[in-house]
């Protein structure tokens, strides 16, 4: 700090009045108070959500019990009778939570998102970096951004009126028609009319393709030059040299970009909520209406108010709980992941990230 | 010893028709799924930007930015002047509070663990889904603070949602202000507050811009953090901080598609049309701050990387 001190003395100038340079001290002083005070707000949220999600959940935490995780009834209970208390928690008589079918439904459709999504992501940032001459490369990132900055709302009333019954009508009775044996037999039976947990996936794979394809692509680009010619000097193929340079330079990082792009399927909400069919259940076969946590909570809140003991609320809160701990595992494991290979964290839209 | 004289002397590339044929194959195969993965992903935006257009046309009406909604038809002036109170809000909230953290991460601190868990605890934010932050400002500020549906409970979740964002670019921003112009200030003896204001952050601002117009096209997009916090009306946003819901564009989507109204459901096409366009302002506009600030900004490695593409032909 003394070599900022001489600065500040220097710039004020050793004659000059005492008030300039205690100006100075104070508006670096009042600069550091403010940027601190800002730098902590991020963490502050962070604990102080935690801790209210935490103090929201403990009684539903203490009553639904390990049932939570593996039961498959969502029952509020009687919310006309007068309510009881277990083991000094009141709840409505009956109430029966268990949230297996909304956890198996964020876990189903984010994985079918990235099963997806990624090589659709990944081919992409490598045609665009290795291939695409530059100025297109340019206005394919502006797509890249627009597709990151559509609102979920917007996709999922999209998937609701357009891509869901072209799904149902076009794609869906050809999968469902798929042989008998035992890797595609996932895909038959009733396929529904285009809402339901494959097309959930799908839709989602759209909204995680941008951040899979821009952190892939910056990637690529921090490949170094000379290894890629030295590669190409022995005479082997563009696409021999990628496998042989780029694949290995960029796999920690693609993984990282993968659970990425995990983390925030796992999170969607709106979309999820529009196309899954929204119903507290387990779907009955792949095209099967299921719900997401995300989305559950984001369509029983406003039923979970009639509760006259607001157990139901506190249902959500462990819900909303448990979906906190798996996103941010997710997103701790995938920012170890990506650090190890990249500098900086890539962000869905925007320019120079 | 003749024949590593002979390929001494010969071109330093074989001739394309030594290369097998399968190898080329192959490689072909491989690029053509890649570009396939291209085409696919530029297909889906076209059709999906195609398909929210498609079906506002029928029902369009240009009266909808002159009447508020009214639970039977309406227009969405309210929820248009709403969605810009919001982002007028976030962009203030979250450009301070976001530039603020980047100032301390790249400028104030010293790296140091405490550092790292103050960075890291603003890049594990943007990783929590938006329905949690919109969750916890319901069970916190709507209900806990007895502030009801208002907005200042939706500014704060949303500004939350997006100061990683405004932090990381205005950090990446400062990072990138070349040593030497920080030296050529300390040369002149300027003082460290005086050298950040006039030199580093004046050189990082296309940065900090470009953070708060990303902030601000998450914000407008938003549905899950508003629904509990923001709440919705047929009137016009009072301007009160707390007690008063505010309506927003993405709520006429999320809620009126599924209305029994044909002249209400046609709103929610229309909203999502706005949405779109905003979002694609905004991208733009990103786009524009970067395009117009680089032929200021100092060389970049760019160049040498260009050229070495260059040099590698196709």
């Amino acid at each position: 700090m003394s070599e900022s001190k001489k600065t500040a003395q220097l710039a004020a100038g050793p004659n000059a009045p005492e008030r300039e340079r205690s100006l100075h001290g104070l508006a670096q002083r009042l600069l550091r108070i403010a940027t601190t005070t800002s730098a902590v707000i991020p963490l502050g949220a962070l604990v102080a959500m935690v801790i209210v999600l935490l103090i929201e959940a403990l009684p539903a935490i203490r009553y639904n019990g390990w049932g939570f995780l593996t039961g498959t009834q969502w029952n509020l209970g009687s919310f006309y009778s007068p309510p009881v208390r277990t083991g000094g928690v009141l709840h409505p008589p009956d109430a029966n939570y268990g949230a297996l079918p909304l956890i198996l439904g964020t876990l189903e459709t984010s994985a079918i998102a990235v099963i997806v999504g990624f090589p659709v992501a990944v081919g992409a940032a490598i045609f665009i970096v290795e291939k695409l001459p530059r100025v297109l490369s340019g206005l394919v990132g502006l797509v890249l951004e627009i597709l990151a900055g559509i609102p979920s709302v917007v996709i999922g009333l999209f998937g609701v009126f357009t891509f869901g019954p072209w799904l149902a009508r076009t794609i869906y009775p050809a999968l469902s028609h798929l042989p008998n044996v035992p890797p595609l037999d996932i895909f038959r039976g009733d396929h529904g009319y285009g809402q339901g947990l494959l097309s959930a996936g799908i839709i989602l794979a759209a909204m995680i393709i941008p951040i899979i394809a821009a952190t892939a692509r910056d990637l690529l680009r921090q490949v170094p030059e000379a290894t890629r010619e030295g590669a190409e000097a022995l005479g082997m193929t563009s696409s021999e040299v990628f496998f042989t340079v780029q694949f290995r330079w960029i796999r920690t990082g693609v993984i990282g970009a993968l659970v990425l792009g995990l983390g925030r399927a796992l999170g969607e909400t709106i979309a999820v909520a529009l196309v899954s069919g929204s119903t507290l259940q387990l779907a009955h076969n792949i095209y099967g209406s299921t719900t997401t946590i995300a989305a559950a909570i984001v369509t029983l809140l406003d039923s979970s108010q009639s509760d006259p003991t607001g157990f139901s609320t506190r249902t959500l809160s462990e819900a909303a709980l448990v979906l906190l701990v798996i996103t941010l595992a997710v997103n701790v494991a995938a920012r170890l992941l990506v650090r190890r290979s990249a500098r900086g964290a890539a962000l869905p839209v925007g320019v120079g990230f | 010893m003749a024949s590593t004289t002979r390929v001494l002397a010969g071109p330093v590339a074989p001739p394309a028709g030594s290369i097998a044929w399968s190898r080329r194959v192959r490689s072909a195969l491989w690029w053509s799924l890649c570009g396939l993965g291209l085409a696919l992903l530029v297909a889906v935006v076209i059709w999906v930007l195609e398909g929210v257009v498609q079906s506002a046309i029928p029902g369009w009406r240009w009266s909808i930015f002159t009447e508020p909604t009214n639970g039977v038809g309406g227009g969405l002036s309210n929820t248009v002047v709403g969605t810009f109170v919001l982002m007028l809000g976030v962009g203030i909230l979250a450009g301070l509070v976001g530039i603020g953290t980047g100032l301390f991460l790249s400028e104030m601190a010293r790296p140091s663990p405490l550092t790292a868990v103050l960075r890291s605890a603003s890049e594990v934010l943007s990783g929590i889904p938006s329905i949690v932050f919109g969750y916890t400002g319901y069970v916190a500020l709507v209900v806990g603070l007895h502030w009801g549906f208002s907005l200042l409970a939706a500014l704060i979740v949303l500004s939350l949602l997006v100061v990683p964002y405004v932090a990381k670019s205005t950090e990446i921003a400062l990072n990138q202000v070349p040593l030497a112009y920080r030296e050529g200030g300390e040369a002149l003896g300027m003082a460290k507050t005086y050298l950040l204001r006039k030199i580093v952050v004046r050189s990082a601002v296309p940065g900090m811009a470009t953070g708060i117009i990303v902030a601000l096209a998450i914000s407008v997009g938003e549905t899950a953090p508003l629904l509990y916090t923001a709440g919705f009306s047929n009137s016009y946003p009072s301007g009160a901080l707390t007690h008063a819901p505010v309506p927003y564009l993405t709520y006429a989507t999320w809620t009126f598609w599924n209305e029994p109204t044909q002249a209400v459901r046609n709103l929610a096409f229309d909203s999502s049309v706005l949405l779109v366009v905003l979002v694609l302002g905004l991208v733009l506009a990103a786009r524009l701050v970067v395009r117009l600030t680089q032929r200021y900004a100092p060389e970049r490695s760019r160049a040498g990387r260009g050229a070495a593409r260059a040099r590698r032909g196709a």
